[in-house]
């Protein structure tokens, strides 16, 4: 277990949905809760649908309309902040307090505008009172202190690689030091070499302390073990697991993380020859979802209990699994515990 | 499984089942805005008051003189008379009957060819598509009024199909270009590929795998020619050069330029057909707008 | 896994070649790759975007026409194919699977409407019973309930079974070759293995080749008895598998080994003869 630092950022029993018109609304997070360490990256994993990219935006105050978050709130660093009002953020909240790295962000630079004026753009949306000049500046030295050309600031986005492109956006994004960046899918659309760049990167800005955690999105596992200090496994709307990124790869507890585990294919001369088995069945339709805990049709441990009422939280606030079974291997039943 | 109403197809950003005919039939009601509405219903009240009105008001000649010179607007004549004595308001349906019916041949002739001559150069590409493009450009270029005008004087019928016709076959170029660009686009979807593995041609591919995708396009495109040709006839019918053998919007301007209506002040014989010109321009841009708003979200699926 | 070297390659490839755009804007998707592949062996070509892999599984399934070099089926010239009779006897023997299932299916079509359609190559035409009868029997052995399924249209299934119907799409008329094209990219990861779990299969069933196009190292490793690596349009490795693995010969490929992220930490994979012991 890794020595835990001081929490710094704690997001609490988030519930949101998402309103598709006439019709049941779709039950896309529930009642998540995490917590994540001064210095730490939090992986947050999960496959399509599990509802982490909509965790992304909501922790990163930028859910809107047809999302509604229906509950939750987040503390950072002390200043608490009601997740409910999307809207209603202090304006320092977005790039000084928590930062979002998008999916797909090396598309979204504008085309017809050099790298500098997108800063300028970024670093005065958030405060205006920083002048173009000084913003550029703040850009040349940034990224002299991350070993990127400085040549990328009078480049138009074409000019760069995709690689590079990611990269530099990851830079402006935390230009304001953010205390808490939120990245989702960032290495999704790169090459395996520049994912690598990217990764060290963001540990580079961890390490420097111009950010202070980071939650990193993405489903890819493999990805995760190389970055993260703890993964929370997502599945439909819930959080299944959460532990130590050894702990979730060597002995997965619950049977969702196992499946993904066993399921990730490493170019490994001990995964060859072996027969894997993927996992039958599909995630649930949200608007839907079945009774009691979210994988019970699928899960290859169910019980006749599992389909109704609460899960068991089993473990304590840093690392659990929620599940029957999992409550079942390890007897007596354990609920929140605090683990010494 | 737990039991969930409907099997779980690809779901969109937001939980919902992309693609479904249900989905989209809401989708598109729930698009559906207050200036689709009004620009609707505009247009079916003109439609039916050029075909229905001369029935229901039993009106059988437009051309039948009823009336004085210039008669003031009364209330034997709704609109008063032209110069020949002829009642303004009977020429007015019939009137906008022939322009709707001719900007509606021309629409259907240009979209047609548009649509032909545009997927064969964008589907073939290389030579075939320069070629056909070289046409279409150079037609582009162009005033097709000119080439209206010249071929007009050289007709000596120029009935209502005739001038629907012509009016059609000048047109078509702009519609062909977009087509073009559309199936460029289109041919490099998989399903595409997947038509050609199972051995299908060109025509086949271009019938069932491009122009469905693009009907959305192709309406737009089809109420922007029709406006464009009720336009154009109007324009030509001013010059002289409409039908000869019935009335117009155009031909009922034309009468009142030539037979000094402004200057006696007979607004009656010139403002009601400027009128309904506009209207019905102005109706079907805005259709065509509120169409696009609609269909384009779904586009954006590509 | 049936190699057999006496007879002609399923698939040969002679410094083939396919070039884009012309004078000083040239660019070489596909250059000079050479490689063969027998009768049920499953081949990899591994590479990153802009690789061209893509370019090359199109010539493949002669969708695409090369530029220079040859391209031969059970040892029959099959370069320049052209004319409708001679490219379908081509796609009787050689089918494809690609990336998105969703838009690899036009949404106006039934399942049943679209593997009935892609008989249309088969030579004599079967009969509406004989159709029936291929189709049912391609979607039951990619785990499909034929009745379930036949009616039903594409967006009402899920991604992993869209991609399962597209591969009975490529196995109702008999393949000898089926062209894989980052057929799991867009599934989950559970999925995955299912997927190429089911290729394993068909290929031991039917002794067909595959040769499945991919970024990920890992699937290909799981996958295939060889690999090609491509860079920049080139094929800069090829050999078994685990050789490519564990002894690299090129540069890129030893980068490309060393930046994949493993589970069990960035790094080249432990080697083969250590592990075997």
């Amino acid at each position: 277990m890794t020595h835990m630092k001081a929490p710094i950022c704690i997001v609490k029993n988030v519930t949101a949905n998402y309103i598709a018109g006439p019709g049941p609304v779709v039950q896309a997070v529930d009642d998540v809760s995490l917590t994540i360490h001064q210095g730490e990256v939090l992986g947050i994993a999960g496959e399509s649908g599990c509802g982490k990219s909509t965790l992304a935006a909501i922790m990163s105050m930028t859910a809107r309309p047809p999302l509604i978050v229906k509950a939750g709130e987040m503390m950072v660093e002390g200043d608490k902040i009601a997740l409910t009002q999307q809207t209603k953020a202090p304006v320092e909240w977005h790039g000084q307090v928590v930062s979002l790295l998008p999916q797909r962000s090396l598309n979204s630079l504008n085309p017809t505008a050099k790298v500098s004026d997108f800063v300028v753009d970024v670093v005065r949306g958030h405060d205006a009172t920083v002048s173009p000049k000084q913003a550029i500046e703040l850009a040349r030295e940034r990224l002299d202190i991350v070993s990127l050309p400085p040549r990328v600031l009078d480049s138009y986005p074409h000019q760069l690689s995709g690689g590079m492109r990611q990269r530099v956006v990851a830079v402006i994004s935390t230009l304001l030091n953010p205390t808490v960046l939120i990245a989702d899918e960032p290495t999704s659309a790169l090459d395996v070499s520049s994912q690598k760049q990217l990764v060290m990167l963001l540990q580079l800005l961890l390490e420097r302390e111009f950010i202070r955690c980071i939650a990193f999105i993405t489903h890819d596992l493999p990805m995760l073990s190389n970055i993260a200090h703890r993964i929370a496994v997502m599945y439909a709307g819930n959080i299944v697991e959460i532990g130590d990124t050894e702990q979730i790869v060597e002995a997965p507890e619950h049977p969702y993380t196992k499946a993904l585990i066993t399921a990730t294919l490493d170019p490994d001369p001990r995964v060859r020859g072996r027969q894997l088995s993927g996992l039958p069945g599909v995630p649930p339709d949200l608007r839907y979802p079945p009774p009691g805990c979210r994988f019970h049709p699928r899960c290859p441990y169910v019980m006749d209990v599992c389909q109704a009422g609460p899960v068991p939280v089993v473990g304590d606030e840093n690392h659990f699994a929620v599940c029957h079974w999992v409550a079942q291997q390890l007897q007596p039943v354990s609920f929140y515990k605090a683990d010494q | 499984m737990a039991a969930t109403p409907q099997s779980a197809g690809e779901i969109g950003p937001r939980g919902e089942r992309l693609g479904s005919l249900y989905y989209n039939t809401r989708k598109v009601a729930s698009a559906l805005n207050p200036r689709f509405y009004f620009s609707l219903i505009v247009m079916l009240l003109i439609i039916g008051f050029a075909i229905f009105g001369p029935i229901i008001l039993g009106r059988d000649d437009p051309l039948i003189t009823v009336g004085g010179l210039y008669d003031s607007p009364s209330r034997e004549a709704w609109l008063g008379t032209d110069n020949f004595g002829r009642d303004v308001f009977t020429q007015l349906m019939y009137g906008t009957r022939t322009s709707l019916l001719i900007g509606f041949l021309a629409g259907i002739v240009a979209t047609a060819i548009g649509l032909v001559i545009g997927t064969v150069a964008g589907f073939r590409g290389g030579n075939t598509e320069e070629g056909l493009m070289a046409i279409t450009n150079v037609m582009l270029t162009i005033p097709s009024i000119v080439i209206l005008i010249l071929i007009s004087l050289a007709l000596n019928n120029r009935s209502l199909i005739v001038m629907g016709f012509i009016i059609g076959v000048v047109s078509w170029p702009w519609t062909a270009r977009a087509v073009r660009a559309q199936t460029s686009s289109l041919k490099m979807r998989e399903h595409v590929d997947i038509a050609r593995l199972a051995g299908a041609g060109t025509l086949q591919i271009i019938v069932w795998e491009i122009i469905p995708f693009m009907l959305s396009y192709v309406v737009m495109a089809f109420v922007l020619q029709l406006s464009a040709g009720i336009l154009q006839e109007a324009t030509l019918s001013m010059l002289g050069l409409g039908p000869s053998d019935t009335v117009s919007l155009g031909i009922m301007l034309q009468w009142a330029l030539l037979w000094e209506s402004v200057r006696t002040g007979a607004w009656w014989a010139f403002v009601p057909p400027a009128l309904l010109l506009t209207l019905i321009a102005f109706s079907l841009l805005l259709l065509q707008a509120s169409i696009d708003e609609i269909f384009n979200p779904r586009l954006r699926r590509s | 896994m049936m190699l057999q070297t006496s007879q002609a390659p399923l698939l040969e490839t002679r410094n083939l070649s396919r070039l884009f755009g012309h004078g000083e804007h040239i660019v070489k998707a596909v250059d000079n790759v050479s490689f063969s592949m027998q009768p049920g062996e499953i081949v990899s070509v591994v590479g990153e975007s802009g690789s061209g892999k893509s370019t090359l599984s199109r010539l493949v399934l002669r969708l695409l026409d090369p530029t220079g070099g040859q391209l031969l089926l059970q040892g029959q010239d099959v370069t320049n194919l052209k004319g409708g009779g001679n490219l379908k006897a081509y796609w009787r023997k050689v089918q494809g699977v690609f990336q998105d299932p969703f838009a690899a299916f036009n949404q106006f079509y039934t399942i049943g409407q679209v593997m009935d359609k892609a008989m249309n190559v088969l030579d004599p035409q079967p009969s509406k019973k004989e159709r029936r009868e291929r189709v049912d029997h391609a979607l039951r052995e990619v785990g499909l309930d034929p009745t379930d399924v036949r009616e039903k249209w594409p967006h009402q299934l899920s991604g992993g079974q869209v991609q399962r119907v597209m591969i009975a799409r490529a196995l109702v008329v008999g393949p000898k070759l089926l062209l894989a094209d980052e057929p799991t990219s867009m599934l989950d990861a559970s999925l995955r293995v299912t997927v190429l779990n089911l290729l394993l299969e068909l290929r031991k069933r039917h002794n067909m080749g595959i040769l499945f196009v991919t970024h990920d190292v890992g699937q290909a490793y799981y996958l295939s008895d060889r690999a090609l690596v491509m860079y920049h349009g080139q094929v800069v490795e090829q050999g078994p598998v685990e050789m490519v693995l564990a002894h690299p010969q090129h540069e890129y490929t030893r980068r490309l080994l060393a930046d994949v992220p493993r589970l069990l930490g960035w790094g080249p994979a432990p080697d083969v003869a250590e592990l075997s012991a």
